[in-house]
């Protein structure tokens, strides 16, 4: 395994975000009326020992954390990220208004060029037609409930 | 030989044409999608579940096993190709399968993978039918608190009896566990976690959260990754067929694979990779050609391939028999199951046999699709992988919202797909395993079902846990599971549990 790939300051960030990942647990888990019936326990009893568990995870990072020297961190290419997430809200928010194929074909774009393929002029087609194609495939052969824009009303229900 | 007639009524069932087809159809897109790099058999099956929701149960679950099959076969054909493996059950593959490809041994190499595969699937497919029977009479003595017992087997062996750090394998786990109590209660209709969101009230898709941290997880991963350059691609020169030598070097290691990994499959102890990696140190102590082992052996190919083919049919032991799914692909699996209302387990054998016969005798004929696939056609596979890396994470993407939007075109579906996929992202860049998310998710209700089962018939008394011999035996084996490796790894000995490590099955 790649050691770079750990850094430290990281475990702290871990610790603290499982810790409240489970006090939230315990937290709902308290919230709900236990009626325990015959066996003892009801629904809340396993959100109480689930987040008792990270909170126990939580405290091993903590330890680990202060054991181990920081590791450098392997540059990571913030961009990248960002234009993945910045296609997938894109779809997200366009699939209703304009429907799968542009919607998707936005996504497509962004990913490559997060993945360093900068020509959109070329991208943007290649995906229009790719996802044009799996929304015929899908919603009309295998039946699968796409939510259509005009492009699919247009030529699919012309 | 019970088991031999029901194998023949299903063979029966699974010649309908039909059917047939849907079979030569997953097994097509089960290969083409397996041989991607940085796609391993879970994400194949994540991908393509929503290729068979439009299908009859019968249908769609022989399309999805040829998808499975397919999938593992298209691996090893990754990495011999290619320096970097499509699935991480075929790792050890790649250390004596590339070092043929660059000898220009490419050939052999991938004929030895396809025919072991080939051998071991049906030895192992055989092997399922004939154990099926029993161990589903057995399953019938299984109480809540048995069941119980080997759930918290299975998400020690999924979490932290292998990979380098009990800590991280056991966070994993508990994030998908944590994630599984979102929803309705199973037993008492108690809303849990929803915040007011009705959307929530379902729980977390199995197939959104797997497709997010292995699709868009593993693409952001490698989007962010600036270095990267587009992996080279070995030219495979020669005929795909073996020599006479080779044969006879091939065989006894397909079967010392195929024994070894059907065991390991079937049993909760791992999936695929735990069994071709010790099929891969069998060979190597037991080979005549001890130089050969790191340059290009073929036993190391051979070995590990059928090891890893078994296991996968090992798998769906527990997985059809007691409904219990044991790795990452057997809970993407179970969710296909799910979608029908079928839940997978002895009641299945007696409710739907025509189903599930059909089903195990359908593996052996996707078994066969898959050799003639595999071996004339090995070039077009390899074509493949020649898609540059932009179009190859871009359609990937597609494809995983596809399935998503399909089956709910809910925002808030997709805001967790970017969500999960961000963690999938960080869990990989800190070397946290994916598959005990997954796998808690689906088994962690389960698990919380049958604890509280088991409590309410002996009335809140704890003790019952280990009660029978068999709970208390599979509860010590577990325990023992999680505490051994944990001692190896503080006596420094744990470089051998982080080669094993259980990334993507």
């Amino acid at each position: 395994m790649n050691k770079e790939r750990r850094p430290n300051g990281a475990a702290f960030a871990i610790a603290l975000g499982l810790a409240a990942l489970g006090a939230l647990l315990i937290w709902q888990g308290l919230a709900i009326p236990d009626k325990g019936g015959y066996a003892g326990i009801g629904s809340g009893a396993a959100p109480k020992a689930i987040g008792g568990g990270l909170i126990v995870l939580a405290l091993c990072h903590v330890w680990t954390g202060l054991r181990s020297s920081s590791l450098p961190h392997p540059h990571q290419n913030w961009a990248a990220i960002g234009w993945i997430v910045t296609g997938l809200l894109l779809q997200l928010f366009l699939l209703k208004p304009l429907g799968f194929t542009i919607a998707s074909a936005l996504l497509f774009a962004c990913t490559a060029r997060a993945m360093g393929y900068k020509k959109l002029q070329i991208a943007l087609p290649v995906g229009l037609v790719l996802a044009f194609v799996v929304y015929g495939v899908f919603d009309g052969l295998l039946k699968l409930n796409l939510p259509a824009g005009f492009v699919e009303n247009l030529i699919y229900r012309g | 030989m019970e088991a031999f007639g029901f194998l023949l009524q299903g063979l029966a069932t699974a010649m309908d044409p039909m059917l047939l087809l849907y079979a030569l159809l997953g097994v097509t897109l089960g290969t083409m999608v397996g041989v991607l790099p940085g796609i391993g058999p879970a994400l194949t099956v994540a991908l393509l579940l929503p290729v068979t929701y439009g299908l009859d149960p019968a249908g769609s679950l022989i399309m999805f096993a040829g998808i499975y099959y397919g999938g593992m076969y298209g691996g090893s054909t990754t990495s011999i190709s290619l320096n970097t493996p499509g699935e991480s059950a075929s790792i050890v593959t790649a250390i004596e399968g590339n070092k043929m490809a660059l000898a220009g041994r490419g050939g052999p190499a991938l004929a030895t993978a396809a025919i072991g595969s080939f051998v071991a699937g049906l030895l192992a497919t055989l092997a399922l039918a004939f154990i099926a029977p029993s161990v589903v009479k057995l399953a019938l003595i299984f109480g809540p608190r048995e069941y119980f017992a080997l759930m918290m087997l299975a998400f020690v062996t999924v979490s932290a009896a292998f990979g380098d750090s009990a800590m991280k394998g056991l966070t994993s786990l508990f994030i998908g566990l944590a994630l599984a109590l979102v929803g309705i209660d199973g037993l008492t209709g108690q809303t849990r976690l929803a915040f007011g969101m009705p959307q929530l009230l379902d729980g977390i898709e199995v197939t959104t959260l797997a497709v997010a941290m292995f699709a868009v997880g593993e693409a952001l991963f490698v989007a962010a990754r600036i270095e990267g350059a587009d992996v080279k691609v070995h030219a495979i020169k020669g005929a795909v067929r073996m020599t006479a030598t080779d044969w006879s070097r091939s065989w006894k290691a397909w079967l010392r694979g195929t024994a070894i990994g059907f065991p390991i499959g079937a049993m909760p102890a791992g999936g695929a990779d735990i069994a071709s990696f010790l099929s891969y140190g069998a060979e190597k102590r037991l080979t005549k050609y001890p130089a050969e082992f790191g340059h290009g052996a073929i036993e190391g190919v051979a070995g590990p391939e059928a090891a890893n083919n078994a296991a996968a049919a090992g798998t769906l032991v527990p997985l059809l028999t007691l409904g219990l799914p044991t790795t990452a692909t057997a809970a993407i699996m179970l969710a296909g199951f799910q979608q029908f209302g079928l839940q997978p387990g002895p009641l299945l054998f007696v409710t739907a046999p025509t189903l599930v016969w059909g089903l195990i005798a359908s593996l052996l004929i996707a078994n066969v699709m898959l050799l003639v696939l595999n071996l004339p056609l090995i070039r077009i596979w390899i074509k493949l992988l020649m898609i540059p890396r932009h179009w190859l994470y871009a359609g990937i993407l597609l494809f995983a919202t596809l399935g998503t939007i399909g089956v709910n075109p809910s925002p808030v579906e997709l805001v967790q797909l970017t969500i999960f996929g961000l963690m999938g992202y960080g869990m990989r860049l800190l070397n946290y395993p994916i598959a005990p998310v997954v796998v808690g998710l689906i088994l962690g209700p389960m698990a919380e079902q049958q604890l509280r089962r088991a409590l309410s018939i002996a009335r809140g008394d704890w003790t019952t846990l280990v009660a029978t011999p068999l709970s208390a035996g599979l509860l010590a084996v577990a325990a023992l599971a999680l505490i051994v490796p944990m001692l190896m790894r503080a006596r420094g000995r744990g470089a051998v549990l982080s080669q094993v490590a259980a990334d993507e099955d």
